[in-house]
């Protein structure tokens, strides 16, 4: 007969015991999950990546829906568990649910600690526990202004850090006279400070909070010493405490938390307690690594096996802010009994620190190289006398032995049972014998079958290195994809670090960003000059050897050499005067060929490169500009004929698209960017398989976008319809502006839009018009320095040196 | 061979080429990030695209056309790429530049 398992709370640590069950003991529970919060089981861990932008809610989801129900498990999402009768086994929910148990879990996590100051109940005051309190950080760091973070732990920090990254002024507030003291030293904690110091994020520590202010909202926080700082969101991460009211009013014996034995038992033989919420041998936790440990004793015991049982180790913290390397373990505290080794290394930023007891690590302090800590981790854990390698100890594993040995190297000659993955428990010789005896080849199976760097991944590099090892050439590392070799970081990493470091050149980028290159290569070097040109149109001067010949020289290579030259026709409307000056170029210059492109305008083909400037003078001197044919930027409007001379025209179609491209000509994006006005639903301008196109009806515009009609073949889908053409204007500039924060290099609108969500882009440019009229603005900003005809520059003499040959040699004797 | 005078260092962008015609052929003569300076023949061992258009990067210069990357110091295309292209010998005093070429090599194949 199946039992009946009700679990109190989805987090981290049922769902993976529920994995665990599963596995040893398929069938034999009927499963019902109440969680508060109104989702599945994600992450919790990730939560910063995803404040920071570098992960999504999707990324860090651990069970989706279908988990849920392959394994038949009843889930009552957003649905608050009241009370636990115990008599007659059931628990009663916020929503009235009862369901009775024969086995009940207990697992309600932690509640974030407030600080009882005035104006902790303002509007604005958010705790970082949970996936909401990340929205409502977005959504204040959307409004830009300051933020202050109480509390300079693990959380505070992280928190901190994502603030920054999407634009706010962060000021961290810590009581202590250093950051993260649990967890630090103070020279560690300074060096911290000062990493953070320079990322632009202000730090005061000794910082009492005496209240916060605010009429109606958060406005400020005032300290102890008088000081007001300003702020449009504050956090507060000073802490956590246990979730045990329930249990309390349930009459179970609880102490800091719900005190159960090391089987997971609490005082009650018919109920367990797992995470946050347990205390074990008289110790709460509040890292993954023992919520684990717990989970798999726990579904050991109720599986039928009572063996397991529960021992306290130490884990090692990290904190998950990208370029800050920092790993404490243990005990560093000072003591008679205590002997230290420190190493510092002030220019390059590193200090390593060593607490030794009779011959022992007990301690281990690691800030700006941290690769040592799965090794000293070990010899801590397996209580080697060290006695033997005092002296080169601090240099770490590479320096025992003999020559020091490469990072590879010494992963190689890690003992089999060194632990890799601290939160989940997995040692060396699992993670290699999964890899060989599975047949496995990505991060993502490895990660899939042994849970190394499953949870908050800053043990991948060495995952990776152990993949290389293990597999040889066979491995390829594809988890981010990188722009290129030059680095290991993706684009939207570097598009999100050079906004967040303000970096405003590509040395730039690449020294802060250790390119592996000199000077990056043909792959990286175009992407990174077009987010640069975008994210500073005023200050970052546009590096012309950074661009494909094309825009370099602003006309189409061809297969010979040669090139084409096309010129603006706005709209695809043209004239005698037009056409009589190209026909004049054509004949002057002996142009092989003229033709009509798809593009609704003119093709002058096979002109020679020395050629290009006086070709350009005399179309100039007929009024022509660039029509940035070549350009990673817009490049054509079509439009139909329209309301002024079509008997079924609903509006000026071609005076729109003529003042589309004319408000918009110059401007660089991604990749290219093609759009056309029709005049009625006919659609003569194919206005429905455009980057972005409007289709004019009786009523308005309506304003499609994200088709393709050329590698793919897709039809648009429509934003929305407005009602004027100034309307029209402002949402087709927003939705190019996000496109052009936000997309990869050479991503055309339908990929980005198929990857960050049509929704996504509805809700920002057309339902938020506050948003909308920002990226408005910064476009029209940009356009101050982008609308500058390359042609006529050029007429006028710039860059004279790519028209003309260096020298020529050799003519006098070949004319003999 | 003669030691032909081309031109001044500066006289090439950074990171950039410039051409020197010969009526045989046209020689291509880079210089690199680190300002070195390397002369090839501007015509890539694959269909022929001109070098001295693409991107230069490192010491190695990637084909405008097709995206062959051909090393300047060797004339070899790099990775999986197979073919050559020939170089020069180039000579840098002070920034006045000159190149080795064989006199016969530059009359026209006519
Ligand atoms: C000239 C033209 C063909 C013609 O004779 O009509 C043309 C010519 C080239 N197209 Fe195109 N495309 C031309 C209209 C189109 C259209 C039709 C349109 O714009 O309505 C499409 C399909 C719509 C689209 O873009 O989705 C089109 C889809 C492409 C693609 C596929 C792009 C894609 O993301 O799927 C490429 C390849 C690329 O960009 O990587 C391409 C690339 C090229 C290149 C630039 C190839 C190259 O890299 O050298 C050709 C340059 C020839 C030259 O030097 O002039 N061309 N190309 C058209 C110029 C339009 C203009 O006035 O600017
Ligand atoms: C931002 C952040 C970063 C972190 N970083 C790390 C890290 O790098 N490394 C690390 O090891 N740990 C980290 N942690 C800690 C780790 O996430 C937690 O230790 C872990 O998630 C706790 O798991 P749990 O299952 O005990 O509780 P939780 O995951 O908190 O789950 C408890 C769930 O129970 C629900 N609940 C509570 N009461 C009830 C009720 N009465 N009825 C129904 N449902 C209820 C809650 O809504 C919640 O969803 C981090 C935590 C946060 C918030
Ligand atoms: S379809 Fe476009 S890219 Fe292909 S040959 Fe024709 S012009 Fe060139
Ligand atoms: S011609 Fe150079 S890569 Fe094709």
């Amino acid at each position: 007969m199946t039992e009946k398992l009700v679990i109190i709370g989805n987090g981290m640590a049922p769902g993976r015991m529920l994995e665990h069950l599963f596995e040893q003991a398929p069938g034999r529970f009927a499963v019902t999950i109440f969680n508060a919060e109104p989702r599945v089981n994600y992450d919790r861990i990730m939560l910063s990546p995803v404040l920071s932008g570098e992960k999504t809610y999707e990324d860090i989801i651990i069970h989706g829906d279908a988990w849920y129900e392959t394994h038949g498990v009843t889930l009552h999402r957003g649905d608050r568990i009241v009370s636990i009768d115990r008599t007659n086994r059931s628990v009663t929910s916020q929503n009235g649910v009862t369901a009775a148990y024969d086995r009940l879990v207990i697992a309600t996590g932690s509640n974030p600690f407030i600080i009882p100051v005035p104006g902790k109940d303002l509007p604005g005051v958010v705790a970082y526990r949970d996936l909401d309190d990340v929205g409502a950080m977005l959504a204040a760091a959307e409004m830009g202004g300051d933020a202050i973070v109480i509390g300079g732990g693990l959380l505070g920090l992280e928190a901190a850090a994502g603030l920054k990254a999407r634009g706010m002024n962060v000021t961290v507030l810590h009581v202590m006279p250093s950051l993260m003291e649990r967890q630090l030293d103070p020279a560690a904690g300074y060096l911290l400070q000062k990493a953070l110091e320079d990322r632009g994020i202000k730090v005061i520590c000794k910082a009492n909070t005496r209240a916060i202010l605010g009429d109606g909202k958060v406005e400020a926080v005032e300290l102890d010493d008088g000081r007001r700082l300003p702020a449009s969101i504050v956090v507060m991460a000073v802490g956590i405490r246990p979730n045990v009211q329930l249990a309390r009013e349930a009459g179970l014996a609880v102490n800091r938390g719900i005190v159960v034995d090391d089987g997971m038992l609490t005082s009650d033989g018919h109920i367990m307690a797992l995470g946050e919420c347990a205390e074990v041998g008289g110790q709460v936790y509040g890292l993954v690594a023992p919520l684990y440990e717990m989970a798999r004793i726990a579904a050991s015991h109720l599986s039928g096996d009572k063996t397991p049982a529960f021992v306290h180790a130490d884990t090692p913290t990290k904190l998950k802010v990208t370029g800050i390397d920092l790993y404490s373990l243990g005990d560093f505290s000072e003591g008679p009994d205590r002997e230290e080794i420190v190493l510092r290394d002030a220019s390059a930023g590193i200090y390593k620190r060593l607490v030794l007891k009779d011959n022992h690590i007990i301690g281990t302090v690691l800030y700006g190289e941290t690769s040592d800590g799965a090794w000293f981790n070990d010899l801590k854990k397996k209580q080697v006398d060290i006695s033997g390698m005092r002296d080169t100890l601090i240099f770490g594993q590479a320096y025992q032995g003999g020559a020091p040995l490469d990072p590879m190297a010494a992963v190689a000659a890690l003992p089999d049972d060194a632990e890799i993955c601290g939160c989940n428990g997995v040692c060396k010789g699992k993670i290699t014998s999964t890899i060989t005896g599975k047949g496995l080849t990505s991060l993502d199976e490895v990660r899939a079958h042994t849970k190394a760097s499953a949870s908050c991944g800053s043990c991948t590099g060495l995952v990776e290195q152990l993949m290389a090892l293990t597999l040889g050439d066979k491995y390829n590392p594809a988890a981010v994809t990188p722009m290129c070799t030059c680095t290991d970081l993706g684009h939207d990493d570097v598009r999100r670090l050079i906004k967040a470091k303000g970096l405003k050149s590509i040395p730039a980028v690449m020294q802060e960003l250790e390119w592996k290159t000199s000077c990056g290569c043909a792959k990286c070097r175009p992407a990174l000059n077009y987010y640069l040109v975008c994210d500073w149109p005023d200050e970052y001067a546009d590096d012309y050897q950074s661009r494909f010949i094309n825009e370099r020289v602003h006309a189409n290579i061809q297969k010979d050499g040669t090139y084409s030259v096309v010129p603006r026709m706005w709209g695809g409307v043209t004239n005698a005067k037009e056409l009589r000056a190209i026909a004049d170029v054509v004949d002057k210059f002996q142009i092989p060929m003229v033709k009509v492109t798809g593009g609704q305008r003119i093709d002058l083909l096979g002109v020679e490169k020395e050629d290009l400037p006086a070709v350009w003078a005399d179309l100039g001197q007929a009024g022509f500009i660039s029509g940035q044919a070549y350009a990673k930027g817009l490049r054509t409007v079509k439009t139909c004929v329209g309301s002024d001379w079509c008997r079924f025209g609903t509006q000026d179609s071609t005076g729109l698209g003529i003042r589309i491209e004319k408000f918009m000509w110059g401007s660089w994006t991604p990749a290219k960017l093609k759009l056309a006005v029709s005049g009625c639903p006919r659609n003569c301008a194919e206005a429905t398989c455009k980057d972005i196109g409007v289709v004019c009806v009786e009523s308005g515009f309506e304003i499609h976008f994200a088709g393709a009609a050329g590698l793919d073949i897709k039809g648009t889908d429509v934003l929305g319809l407005v009602k004027t053409e100034d309307e029209a204007l402002e949402v087709i500039v927003g939705l190019t502006q996000m496109y052009r924060e936000q997309a990869r290099y050479l991503e055309r609108i339908y990929k980005w839009a198929k990857r960050i969500g049509h929704d996504e882009i509805r809700r920002q440019v057309l339902q938020d018009t506050e948003r909308r009229k920002a990226y408005y603005d910064r476009f029209v900003f940009s356009q101050k320095f982008a609308q500058v005809d390359p042609w006529s520059e050029r007429v006028s003499g710039k860059d004279k040196h790519e028209f003309k040959p260096m020298a020529s040699v050799g003519y006098g004797e070949a004319a003999e | 061979m003669n030691w032909t005078d081309i031109g001044h260092i500066d006289d090439i962008p950074l990171r950039g080429a410039r051409c020197v015609k010969t009526p045989g052929f046209t020689i291509a003569v880079f210089r690199t990030g680190e300002n070195e300076v390397f002369a090839i023949e501007n015509r890539c061992p694959h269909k022929a695209g001109p070098l001295s258009e693409g991107i230069v990067h490192g010491a190695s210069v990637t084909c405008p056309l097709h995206n062959w990357v051909i090393s300047l110091e060797s004339g070899q295309a790099l990775g999986a790429d197979e073919g050559a292209v020939q170089t020069f010998d180039i000579r840098n005093e002070n920034g006045a530049l000159s190149i080795l070429i064989a006199t016969p090599m530059m009359v026209a194949a006519e």
